[in-house]
């Protein structure tokens, strides 16, 4: 696409007021694009060291359980559950429904909520009950 | 050098009849990748512990193994349907985008052949020294 840059553009991303629907939209491809970098990432380095030796699983067990590995540990649940969460609530619209202004915005902001909370309850089973 | 808009060009051509084809499949992608995450999640959840040994025994079972190689190849075909639709709104040079997607294609299909052969490896080869 070439767009003369002397023409104006429509202010679309400075005129709206911000809402939970405009919040899950971008969070879906933010969370989406970070689960693909470091998520898949994560998930070849852990089954690669698996594969390789005890020795190379040791290395990546240790950097998994450093603070670090753990503050992106926290990061990729909470990013896949919003991801999962998002992605459930795109199935819901491609049937068409939820489209009502009220209902669109409950639902939005369920899925935020859910995914925190889900996140928190993955990771107390791994601490607490473990 | 045409005055018509793209849009002036297509008009009145009719349906491509192929134009849905990426969203259909990158539904059902979605769907797959998402059963199967659950399974891995449950799975690593009642897994006593997340040791190496935990882990190839785990694998070692094709109750195990064959969810996980098929959690592999919709996860990374998944992302990579994903991140072609970023790049496509995002990337507008012609040439960045072409190389954008050269790109997402090597990396995807070579970390999810590696993560395969991980698990094939754990799966087939007996013992994981």
């Amino acid at each position: 696409m070439h767009r003369n840059p002397s023409r104006p553009l429509a202010p679309h991303l400075t005129i709206w007021k911000w809402g939970p629907h405009m919040l899950i939209s971008i969070l879906h491809r933010i969370t989406g694009a970070g689960l693909a970098i470091v998520g898949a990432a994560a998930l070849v380095w852990w089954l690669v060291a698996a594969a390789t030796s005890a020795k190379a699983y040791e290395s990546f067990a240790d950097h998994a359980d450093n603070w670090y590995g753990v503050v992106v540990g926290v990061g990729l649940t909470w990013a896949f559950f919003q991801h999962m969460l998002s992605g459930i609530r795109h199935f819901v619209l491609d049937i068409g429904a939820g489209y009502e202004l009220s209902t669109n915005k409950l639902w939005s902001v369920i899925t935020m909520v859910a995914a925190l909370v889900l996140t928190a309850l993955f990771w107390a089973f791994i601490l607490v009950v473990r | 050098m045409t005055t018509e808009t793209p849009l002036g060009r297509v008009r009145g051509l009719g349906s491509a009849r192929s134009g849905g084809h990426h969203w259909r499949l990158e539904r059902m992608i979605s769907a797959a990748t998402l059963l199967l995450f659950i399974w891995l999640i449950v799975s690593l959840l009642r897994l006593p512990a997340l040791a190496h040994d935990n882990v190839v025994e785990w694998l070692s079972s094709p109750l195990a193994a064959v969810p996980m190689l098929l959690l592999i190849v919709t996860t990374f075909w998944h992302l990579k349907m994903g991140m072609q639709v970023i790049i496509e709104d995002y990337v507008h040079d012609e040439g960045n985008s072409f190389l954008s997607m050269l790109l997402l294609n090597f990396l995807t299909i070579g970390a999810g052949a590696t993560a395969l052969f991980a698990v094939l490896k754990i799966a087939l080869g007996g013992d994981a020294n």
